[in-house]
C-alpha cells in the first residue's frame, strides 16, 4: 500500500495519513465524496432492503453511530471511522487473514464483509479483548510470555482466529489448533513460536 | 496478488430480508443485479475493477435461506447455509460424509466460516486471464488467452474446452452431483427443482456462465435425497497449499458394495472442465464388476479417454486417471504409476 494509492480524482497534496488523521479526528465521516469514481445507477432506495448510511455497530461491547458507504467493508469502517487500527490491512483479498475480528464470536476476515453485513452483529476486535482494567486476554497473556511474533504485524489477526477457535474447541492439540488457525499467514516464518503462544494462550483461558 | 485499491466503486446495496423481497429485487434490476452470498468471490471482481454491477443483492440477512432440515429420508440445505455449518452438523456428517469431508477442505476457516454451499456451487471460472480482466470469449471477447501458445495454463482444463479453457474450482460440486442432490431454484414465475449434474454447464452451453442461473434466478436450496445415505464414500483434493488453494483436481464418489461387487456407484470430478464432470461411462462400466485392482485400472483409463491438456496442465491426465482409481479402490491399492 503506497501513500499516493488513491484513485484518479483524488486531491493532490493529500497524503493517505493526512486523510485518515483527518477522518478520524472528525469521528463520523461527513463526506466520503473524494473516493467515489462515478456515479451510481438510480436505485430505487425506498425498496424492501435498501439501506441507510448511518447505522449503529455493536463494535467491542459499545454501540458506535457511524456513517458508512454501501461498498465499504467492515475492515474500513474500523480502522479508518472508527480508529480501531489494531486490525491490520494485508492483503484485502482474503488471503492473509491479518484482518480476522469476530463476528458473534466467529472469526471473519473484515476486508471481505461489508460493514452493513456486521449490522445487528456482535463484532470484537484486538481492543476488545482486554478487560476494562487492562488486564490481558489469556491469548494475548500467551503472547507475552511465549513471545511469540516476530514483526507482529499478523498478530491480532492470529490472536482473534485462536480467541475464535478456542471458543468452539477449547482444548485443542497442537495440530488441532494449527488446523484451526490455518487461515492466517506469517511472512516471517515464525509459525512454531507462534504455535507455542497460542497453545500457552489456550491454557491460560482454560485456567482463566 | 492484487493491488489494494483503498475502497470498491460505488454501488447500490441492497438487504432484503425475505426470499419473497431478494427474488422481488432479483427480478427488478435483472442484469445490473448481482446476488452475493458469502461474497467470498463477489469482492476480488468488485475490488479489481473488473466487474462493475450497479445493484448488489445481499442475501445475508434472509434468514430463510439458512439451515440444514431433514426432508424425507435426506436433507434440504439452505443456500446460504455457511460450509462452517454442513461441516459441523452431526446428520451431514453420518450419512453424508462425502459432503462433510468436501465441505471441510474448502479455502480457509475464515472462508468456510463466511462462505456459503450456494456461493461454493454458483462460483465462476477459475482462470487468471479471465479474471484479471482480459477480454476473452468468457469476458464477451474473441480470443482464449489461456489457450495460446505462450500461456499458462497449469490449472486449466483438460476436459470439455470449447473456446474457453478455464475450470470450475468447486469442491462441493463434484459432491453434490455423486450425491444426487437437486438444486431448488426460484425466480419470480416460480419455483423448479432440477438435478445437481444439470445445475452447471459448459461453454458450449453458454460461455459465459458457469450454472443454468440466468438473471432473475435466484438457487435458494440443495436437496440431499436419501439414495446414497451410509453408502461408501471417497473424496480427495489435490492441491498446492494445504489452505485456501482450490483443487488441480478433486473427485467424490459414493458407491454401494455387495459381495466384494460395485452394486451401484456414482463419481463425479472437478478442476478438470468449466463444469464438475459426472463420470458416467465410468460408472457404467464399473458396475457389477469386483472391486479390485482391475476395476479401479479400467475406470482411471476410462476416465480420461479425450483428454486433452494444453501445455503446462499435462500432469493433470495421470492425476485424474490415479484419483479415479483411488474412488474405487482406495489409497493403498492405488498406484502413482504415470
Amino acid at each position: 500500500m503506497a501513500d499516493n494509492d488513491f484513485p484518479e480524482g483524488t486531491p493532490k497534496g493529500w497524503s493517505r495519513r493526512d486523510v485518515i488523521k483527518g477522518v478520524i479526528a472528525a469521528g463520523a465521516v461527513s463526506s466520503a465524496g473524494y473516493l467515489f469514481r462515478s456515479s451510481v445507477v438510480r436505485a430505487d432506495v425506498s425498496a424492501p432492503g435498501s439501506v441507510e448510511r448511518l447505522i449503529t455497530l455493536n463494535v467491542n461491547g459499545q454501540q458506535r453511530r457511524v456513517d458508512v458507504m454501501k461498498q465499504e467493508t467492515l475492515a474500513t469502517t474500523l480502522r479508518y471511522k472508527l480508529g480501531l487500527t489494531g486490525t491490520k490491512l494485508g492483503c484485502d483479498r482474503s488471503e492473509c487473514g491479518a484482518c480476522t475480528v469476530l463476528i458473534d464470536d466467529v472469526p471473519h476476515y473484515s476486508c471481505s464483509m461489508l460493514t452493513h453485513t456486521a449490522r445487528g452483529k456482535k463484532i470484537v476486535t484486538i481492543e476488545g479483548l482486554a478487560s476494562a482494567e487492562g488486564k490481558l486476554h489469556p491469548v494475548q497473556q500467551g503472547v507475552v510470555e511465549e513471545q511469540g511474533f516476530q514483526c507482529a504485524f499478523c498478530m491480532s489477526g492470529f490472536i482473534m482466529a485462536t480467541v475464535g477457535f478456542l471458543k468452539v474447541n477449547p482444548n485443542p492439540t497442537r495440530t488441532e489448533l494449527a488446523h484451526g488457525i490455518s487461515g492466517n499467514l506469517c511472512r516471517c516464518q515464525d509459525y512454531d513460536k507462534i504455535l507455542t503462544a497460542m497453545m500457552r494462550g489456550a491454557e491460560l483461558s482454560r485456567r482463566a | 496478488m492484487a493491488i489494494v485499491r483503498d475502497i470498491m466503486p460505488a454501488f447500490e446495496l441492497f438487504q432484503p430480508a425475505t426470499t419473497d423481497d431478494a427474488v422481488g429485487l432479483l427480478a427488478k434490476y435483472g442484469r445490473d443485479a448481482w446476488v452475493m452470498g458469502g461474497g467470498l468471490d463477489t469482492f476480488d471482481w468488485l475490488k479489481d475493477r473488473i466487474k462493475r454491477p450497479s445493484v448488489v443483492v445481499d442475501l445475508s440477512q434472509v434468514n430463510d435461506l439458512t439451515g440444514i432440515r431433514p426432508m424425507g429420508g435426506g436433507l434440504e440445505i439452505g443456500a446460504l447455509t455457511t460450509l462452517t455449518e454442513i461441516v459441523r452438523n452431526p446428520v451431514v456428517k453420518e450419512k453424508f460424509g462425502l459432503l462433510h469431508q468436501a465441505a471441510e477442505l474448502v479455502a480457509s476457516p475464515q472462508i468456510r466460516n463466511q462462505g456459503t454451499i450456494g456461493g461454493n456451487v454458483s462460483q465462476d471460472a477459475r482462470c487468471w486471464y479471465y479474471r484479471g480482466g482480459w477480454k476473452c470469449y468468457r469476458a464477451g471477447g474473441n480470443i482464449c488467452f489461456a489457450d495460446t501458445p505462450s500461456a499458462i495454463n497449469r490449472e486449466h482444463a483438460i476436459l470439455d474446452a470449447d473456446r474457453c479453457v478455464a475450470v470450475n474450482p468447486s469442491d462441493t460440486a463434484p459432491a453434490l452431483i455423486a450425491l444426487e442432490a437437486q438444486m431448488v431454484i426460484r425466480n419470480r414465475k416460480g419455483e423448479r427443482v432440477v438435478e445437481a449434474e444439470d445445475y452447471f454447464i459448459g461453454p458450449a452451453t453458454d460461455i459465459t456462465r458457469m450454472t443454468i442461473l440466468k438473471p432473475g434466478d435466484l438457487l435458494t436450496a440443495i436437496r440431499i435425497p436419501d439414495k446414497w445415505a451410509g453408502a461408501t464414500f471417497y473424496f480427495e483434493k489435490v492441491r498446492d497449499r494445504q489452505v485456501w488453494d482450490f483443487p488441480l483436481v478433486n473427485v467424490a464418489s459414493a458407491a454401494v458394495y455387495s459381495g466384494g461387487n460395485i452394486e451401484r456407484i456414482r463419481i463425479a470430478v472437478n478442476g478438470v472442465a468449466a463444469h464438475p464432470v459426472r463420470l458416467k461411462a465410468v460408472e457404467d462400466a464399473v458396475r457389477g464388476k469386483p472391486r479390485n485392482a482391475a476395476t479401479a485400472d479400467m475406470a482411471g483409463q476410462l476416465a480420461i479417454q479425450g483428454a486433452e491438456p494444453l501445455r503446462y496442465n499435462g500432469y493433470k491426465v495421470p492425476l485424474l486417471r490415479n484419483l479415479v482409481k483411488r474412488s474405487i479402490r482406495g489409497v493403498e491399492e492405488a498406484t502413482w504409476a504415470s
